[in-house]
């Protein structure tokens, strides 16, 4: 009988992980969302103190950290997976995709700042900061492209290959329309993790924000919603009230990470919907 | 529209060095990495001797004195706090989700999780400072509540969702057979867990703990905040101190590129640049054994 004590004790013991974890999650959600949202007014993002700079230039750093990444990130990705032989070199190129996936983003911001601010002179820049983030970027984007590619079942390059089409019309016209629903995931992936990303912008990107609204000029500061938060946070300038700054700011970033994580579940099943829907027709 | 021959295999060959191209360039950059950060951190040993650096926790660059033992510390402290709290609940939310919960529990509990990672570290950070802090402040004796101890609580929570998603999925990959043996010869369900699907499992497990290890001994922003920032060697688990990533942060913007003190700060990041590799390097050997098996 007491085996099957300690079993139920066991499946107890373990409900009570799981409701833990989860209400650690909601108290963290509704926390940083019950502080916050009061203080998102109109007034919070054209105030003063607004913050529609950072907002603008959130995205606009993770725009220009896309286009240096995904070109490459993708072609390393459908390397891995459509070409690669089992030699030293795939190897050598496996090893270091792992690599810099585990590199700390404050290592990525010191080499960022040693290249683009020093030995290039350029300064804190938005153009510097984006390259610096795109580095980020790249072993997820590596990673996802190849797992969704090696998805698409071997049967569909064998029909397209038997047809005369050679591997690059297979790859466009068959492959990577098939594998888009996890490209497209695996892209909002790396736009939730680089919109957040801070100890890389600060060393790169630096802690201001232009004084002109929506600046495009890529040789600009720029800094972000994340650091901001942070700067708010670390060192808060006095006369400004930054406590209610760093409030509003954090629930802004949440909302965007929960839009973000929405857009990535909700499309994707519809996409992947739409797909098999069509195969069945 | 019918193309030339020529052209459809010319775009073939083109298409196909873009590609091996693009994969060599993301190796050259792990390497530009590691020689950039390294020659800059290494040159701070012309200045300051290699074990006066490793074995002193004098850090104060006014007077020349260049020991980064506090922050090593600091950083393995943290480290090892948040695997010992956050490894075995993420065991258990991994082990519950593989095997537990019932679907309609996965089917939230699982994106939920996911939505953990993606909360950006500057608002663990923040979250840290308000709460955790204030809460370690007013249960115990001390005087601000910064410490290791609170980086480490920060710390357990942002690496569940790397533990239980790695672990998960790892629990999901085995074959069900060994389950169904086990049941079948009369184990309950927390033995067949216990004894048969959690050790079958444990090298995808200790993949997951290592890359948790990783996240956590890299984590700059949410540690900073919550870590008190005093070079000083800590006496307690709740007196401040700084960590490698947090003193980085703390001290670059204020020393000049290329003096002695910068180059300290690389020579600190370079560390956790190998200790990261060191990290990948288990990590395939932990997967190698998992496959030999």
């Amino acid at each position: 009988m007491k085996t099957r004590q300690t079993d139920r004790f066991a499946s107890i013991m373990l409900w009570i992980g799981a409701i833990a974890i989860v209400t650690l999650l909601v108290a963290f959600l509704g926390y940083i969302l019950g502080r916050g949202l009061p203080y998102l007014t109109p007034d919070f993002f054209n105030g003063p103190d607004g913050v529609s700079g950072q907002l603008f230039n959130s995205f606009y750093l993770l725009a220009l950290s896309l286009i240096f990444s995904l070109p490459i990130g993708l072609g390393a990705g459908i390397y891995l997976a459509e070409y690669a032989p089992h030699n030293k070199l795939t190897d050598i190129i496996r090893l270091s995709t792992e690599s810099l996936a585990t590199v700390p983003s404050i290592v990525f911001g010191l080499f960022g700042m040693i290249v683009f601010v020093n030995k290039l002179g350029l300064g804190f820049t938005i153009l510097g900061g984006a390259a610096t983030l795109a580095l980020l970027n790249l072993p997820i984007l590596v990673r996802v492209t190849e797992e969704s590619l090696r998805a698409v079942p071997g049967s569909y390059r064998e029909a397209s290959l038997a047809l005369g089409a050679t591997m690059w019309q297979t790859l466009r016209k068959v492959i990577l329309p098939t594998a888009l629903p996890g490209l497209i995931t695996g892209v909002t992936l790396v736009a939730g993790r680089a919109l957040g990303e801070t100890a890389i912008l600060i060393f790169t990107a630096g802690m201001n924000v232009s004084r002109n609204l929506f600046d495009m000029n890529p040789l600009a500061a720029g800094e972000t919603l994340a650091v901001h938060l942070f700067a708010a946070k670390s060192n808060p300038l006095p006369g400004t009230n930054a406590d209610q700054i760093a409030d509003g700011t954090a629930a802004l970033l949440i909302i965007m990470v929960i839009v973000f994580n929405l857009c990535l579940t909700l499309p994707s099943r519809w996409l992947q919907y739409r797909l098999l829907g069509k195969n069945k027709g | 529209m019918p193309q030339s021959k020529s052209w459809v295999h010319f775009n073939d060959r083109l298409s196909r060095y873009i590609f091996i191209s693009s994969a060599v360039l993301v190796s050259l950059i792990i390497l530009c990495i590691i020689w950039f950060v390294g020659m800059q951190g290494l040159s701070t040993f012309r200045q300051v001797s290699v074990l006066e650096f490793f074995t002193s926790s004098k850090w104060n660059p006014d007077s020349g004195q260049f020991g980064a033992l506090t922050f090593i510390a600091g950083s393995i402290g943290t480290t090892l706090i948040a695997i010992l709290l956050g490894g075995p609940l993420g065991l258990a939310g991994a082990v519950f989700l593989a095997e537990i919960a019932p679907p309609w529990v996965r089917s939230f509990m699982r994106p939920a999780t996911d939505l953990f990672a993606g909360i950006p570290s500057v608002v663990y950070g923040y979250v840290g400072l308000t709460v955790v802090v204030g809460f370690i402040r007013r249960s115990t004796n001390s005087s601000t509540g910064y410490g290791v101890l609170a980086a480490g609580i920060v710390l357990a929570i942002m690496i569940l969702p790397t533990v239980i998603s790695l672990s998960e999925d790892a629990l999901r990959s085995l074959p069900g057979s060994y389950k169904e043996a086990s049941l079948a010869l009369g184990a309950t369900r927390w033995q067949t867990i216990r004894r048969v699907l959690v050790p079958a499992a444990s090298p995808g497990i200790l993949t997951a703990i290592i890359l948790a290890m990783a996240r956590a001994i890299g984590e700059t922003m949410a540690v900073q905040m919550v870590i008190g920032n005093s070079p000083r060697f800590p006496g307690s688990l709740i007196t401040p101190t700084s960590t490698l990533t947090s003193n980085i942060v703390m001290e670059m913007g204020n020393t000049p590129f290329g003096s002695t003190w910068n180059n300290g700060l690389f020579m600190m990041s370079f560390i956790l640049l190998i200790i990261a590799l060191i990290l990948i390097i288990l990590v395939r050997t932990a997967v190698r054994r998992g496959a030999a098996r």
